[in-house]
Parts: structure tokens; sequence; C-alpha cells
């Protein structure tokens, strides 16, 4: 640690952010220690948003994370961050301030991809899900006991909400474009054994289709329109299309960034449009897109809430000057509650070239899928079935040869293979 | 500080529990120590409350103890850990 204490500015005031500013402290940063977020409140979980808040269970401001009181910080909360001048090494502020910097991490997340028509996306009735208050609204709607819930994309928040849905009891009709739900991260041979769950569940699944326009009447949504004709009457829409960087403010810095992630180095610098890295400026968690070395360098940027965690805790060690000891390589993981149903996975299936069911059976709703590219394990995904799914993580950390051998205690003969199925 | 610690819950200073969804390997162990604030619903979705009453730190704190996996994490206001 230098001598004269530096200023540490933090912009975000999420997951990332929050362990990214213990990590700091921990590896002994003594300077000043400044969080910016433009979210009027301390950092806060939201997995638990599109579970048990939505449920009734939890209120929607009882997520606050452990971890921010013994932090000596100066909170700027409710005040944006709206540009950075890495040349004076400032941080503009939506209130006018500017904050000087000596070291910076960038952790900015993402928000909710809205509906692409904004006039249909202000309907009352038409939701997304990414903070607190979006979360409150819509428990409120929900508890209110509309007619038809209609959700608008099958990924992980789309399911989750659907399934919520059919626990309290609620009409819910699901409109993927995909093949099946969760295609595009699980491919659709696993996406169709979910959405057969979820079907068992009552869940009014339309995968292969499209909703065209949303339709008021006095300004509430009343229906959709879909792109074949059909028409869903729904008085509570959510729109689950996925989300978008928040890398707005870093235009005119200089940064590799677009509406995809702010580019990084395999140390967690950022990296300027020359391709150059930063020393003084790290990112972390859904906005740092990075080169994974365990996918042979691929860039990718991760919305999990592991890699948030992972990410900050080296990008605080880094900025504080304490070697983090090798690149930033964590192994990604997932989870995601869907009523009861619980979904795991372990490593990346981009570019999976073949699945195999190693343990249990899907026909059961229990069971682990294997992914493999180019006859190594890549990825793990259990389905109501985590206590396998650790033993498969060390085969996919370990790049092991795919298929594998002699791992599955109940499938003595061998496992089958398949095409995973990706769009 | 420019703000309170939590503008938007003034009215909520229990402690501040999360628990690690990846970790956890539905032991439950948790939800035997303390059983009004961690349970298993279905196979292995875990529910817990992550704002307890200040109150019941004791019971949370044996959740914690138990958990095999380490997975459970509390913040504790008024022992600023
Ligand atoms: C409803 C929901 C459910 C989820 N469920 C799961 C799950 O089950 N499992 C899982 O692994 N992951 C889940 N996730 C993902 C997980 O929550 C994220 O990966 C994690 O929150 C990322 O943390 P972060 O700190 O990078 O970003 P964020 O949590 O998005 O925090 C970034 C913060 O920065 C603020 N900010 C943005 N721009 C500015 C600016 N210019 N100035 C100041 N502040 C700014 C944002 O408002 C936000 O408060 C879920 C996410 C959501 C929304
Ligand atoms: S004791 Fe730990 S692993 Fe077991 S259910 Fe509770 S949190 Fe999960």
């Amino acid at each position: 640690m230098a001598q004269t204490p530096l200023r540490a500015v933090i912009v975000g005031a999420g997951l990332a952010a929050l362990r990214g500013a213990e990590a700091l402290r921990e590896a002994g940063f003594t300077g000043t220690l400044t969080i910016v977020g433009d979210e009027p409140c301390r950092p806060y979980d939201r997995p638990p948003l599109s579970k048990h808040v939505l449920a009734g269970a939890i209120p929607a401001d009882a997520t606050t994370l452990p971890g921010s009181l013994g932090l000596d910080a100066d909170w700027q909360l409710g005040n944006a961050a709206t540009g950075l001048d890495r040349e004076s090494r400032t941080v503009r502020l939506a209130d006018g301030g500017t904050l000087p910097y000596d070291r910076l991490l960038i952790a900015t997340g993402t928000r909710a991809r809205p509906w692409p028509n904004p006039h249909e996306g202000r309907l009352a009735g038409v939701f997304t899900l990414r903070g607190r208050d979006d979360a409150a609204a819509l428990r409120r709607a929900l508890a209110a006991g509309p007619k038809r819930v209609l959700v608008i994309g099958g990924g992980f928040i789309g399911c989750e909400v659907a399934s919520l849905c059919r626990q309290l009891g609620l009409p819910v009709t699901l409109v993927e474009p995909g093949p099946t739900l969760l295609a595009r991260v699980l491919g659709s041979t696993i996406g169709a054994f979910i959405g057969a769950i979820h079907e068992g569940h009552g869940v009014d699944l339309r995968c292969g289709r499209e909703v065209e326009w949303l339709e008021g009447a006095e300004g509430r949504l009343v229906r959709a329109h879909l792109v074949d004709g059909a028409r869903i009457d729904a008085d509570v829409a959510v729109i689950a299309l996925g989300a978008v960087r928040n890398t707005a403010w870093l235009d005119g810095s200089g940064l590799s960034a677009d509406p995809g992630g702010v580019d990084c180095d395999a140390e967690g610098h950022v990296l300027d449009a020359a391709g150059r890295p930063d020393p003084c400026i790290a990112a972390a968690g859904d906005v740092a897109r990075f080169p994974h070395p365990l996918y042979d360098g691929q860039r990718v940027a991760l919305e999990h809430w592991s890699h948030a965690v992972a990410q900050g805790l080296y990008a605080g060690r880094l900025l504080a000057g304490a070697a983090p000891g090798r690149t930033y390589g964590a192994l990604p993981t997932f989870w995601s509650t869907q009523g009861d149903l619980v979904v795991k996975s372990a490593g990346l299936t981009q570019g999976a070239d073949a699945v195999a069911i190693t343990q249990g059976d899907p026909a059961a709703g229990r069971f682990v899928a294997l992914y493999g590219r180019a006859g190594r394990c890549i990825a793990a995904v259990s389905v109501d079935a985590a206590r396998w799914l650790p033993a498969h993580a060390e085969l996919v950390a370990a790049g092991a040869p795919f298929p594998p051998r002699g791992t599955a205690t109940d499938r003595p003969k061998g496992v089958a293979v398949v095409a995973p199925g990706f769009p | 500080m420019s703000l309170p610690a939590d503008a938007s819950s003034g009215s909520r200073p229990g402690l501040r529990v999360s628990v690690d969804l990846n970790l956890c390997q539905a032991y439950a162990q948790c939800c035997y120590a303390a059983p009004r604030h961690f349970r298993i619903d279905g196979h292995e979705a875990l529910f817990y409350d992550p704002a307890p009453a200040a109150e019941d730190r004791a019971d949370i704190e044996r959740a914690r103890v138990a958990c095999p996996v380490q997975a459970i994490r509390v913040e504790d206001p008024e022992r600023g850990a």
C-alpha cells in the first residue's frame, strides 16, 4: 500500500460494489472510500425479488445485504455518476459534483431491457423487474388478483415469475420466441425438460411464438397480440427480455464500453478503445466483460450473483495493490428458484456440442445434465439435484474428458449423449 | 453520509442475512436451528428471512454456525459485524 492515503471511488452500489469495498478495506486500503449509487439505498440482494418478494413472503425493502455497516465509507446514494474524465481522474455526478479518484471500481450492473415500444411499455399493468421498487409494484399487482399474467420471455427471470404466479394460483401465459424455455442458456434439449415441469404446474407455455404488440384501454393493458394473430387477454404483463449493461455514463471516457459491457483485461483492469489497460480502474459484476481463462479467453459478461461476489472481491484486492495472485477466472455458478424447483449450473454452456444426463431422470423431474465441447466437460446443470452438482463442477473446472466415465453412480452402463439443441 | 443507512426502509433496524444459494446444498441444518427463519420448500428450495428481528439473533447465529457449507452470512447492526 502506498504511503499517501489514496482516494478510492466505487460507482454502483450493488453486490459487486459492496464486496469490492470490503475487499479493498480487508487488503489494507486506508484512504478515503466513496461509494456512488443512483438508487437511494444501501446495497441489497436482488435474487429474492423475483421469488419470495413476489410471493409476498418478505417485503421488497427487506433484502439489504450484510456487509455495509462496518465499512468506513462515504455513501453518495440517490446520486448517479454521469461521466468519467480519465485525464483529470474525476467522476461527474448528477447533482453537479465531481469526485476525484486515484482508484476507481466500475460496478454499475445492468438494467432490465424495456419493452421496445415505449408507449405500450408505459401502460398500467406492464412491468419489468430489476430493482426493489419494481418488485414492490409487481407484488402489488399480483396480490390484487389479476385475471391472467402474461410473461414475455422464457429466460431465468421469466421462468421464476411464471412459476411463482402458479404458486399464487394465478393463470399465467409465458410467450417465448425460442424453441423452448431457457433455450439460449441451456439449449432446447434441457429447456424442454424444464418446460414440461412448468407446464405440469399449469403454466400456459407458448414457445416459438412472439408478442407483436400490447393493447391498452384507458391506459391499462388489456391484451397482447401475437405475431401469428393470436390474442391473449391479460391485465398484467411482465417483460423479461434480459438486461442491458449500465455503461452510458462511460460515453466519452475513452474506455471500450457498449451496452454489452465494459471491457477488461485478464487482470481485471478496464481497457481503453485502443485495448490499453488503465491501471487505476477495474470493473466487476454484471457490467464487466472479460476474457475467461477456463473458456480459451473468450470474452464473457456474466449476470450471476456468485460472479458479482467473486469478481468484486478480486477487483477490490487489485485496486488496493494487493496482487490478487492470478488472473480472475472463478468457475461461473448460478442458481434459479422456479416455484419450488431449483435449477443450478456450474460452468458455461456456450458452444456445447453434446449433452448427457448423468444423474437422475428428466421424466422424474430431478436430474443432472453435463455439457461437453470437443470432448471436454464445459458445464453442468442440476434440476432439483443440487447435491450432485459439486462433483460435476469439479469435472468442469478440470476440463475432464466428455463423455465422462464411471461418474454416474446410478447409471453403470454409460450415458447417452445427445445434441444440446442450441438455437 | 449523504443519506441514512437505508432511506427506503428506515423501519427495519434488525439483522441482515444473506445465503449463498450456490453453496447451499439444502442440508436443512439451518431449518432445524432456526425454523421460523429458514425453511426448505419442495426438494431443495431454501426460503430464508433476510431481515430477522434483532431479538432473534441467537437463533440466527445458531443457524449460521450449523450450516455445513458456511453459506449463511449475518450482519448485526448492534454488534457492527
Ligand atoms: C430479479 C432478479 C433475480 C435474480 N436472481 C438471481 C439468481 O437467482 N441467481 C443468480 O445467480 N443471480 C440472480 N440475479 C442476478 C444478480 O442479482 C446479479 O448478478 C447481481 O445483482 C449483480 O450485481 P452487480 O453489483 O454487478 O450489479 P447490480 O446489482 O445491478 O448493482 C449495480 C448498481 O449500480 C447502480 N448504478 C447503475 N448506473 C449507475 C450510475 N451511473 N451511477 C450510480 N449508480 C449506478 C444500479 O442502480 C445498481 O444499484 C438476479 C437478478 C435480478 C434482477
Ligand atoms: S444449512 Fe446451509 S446448506 Fe443447509 S439448507 Fe441451510 S443454508 Fe443451505
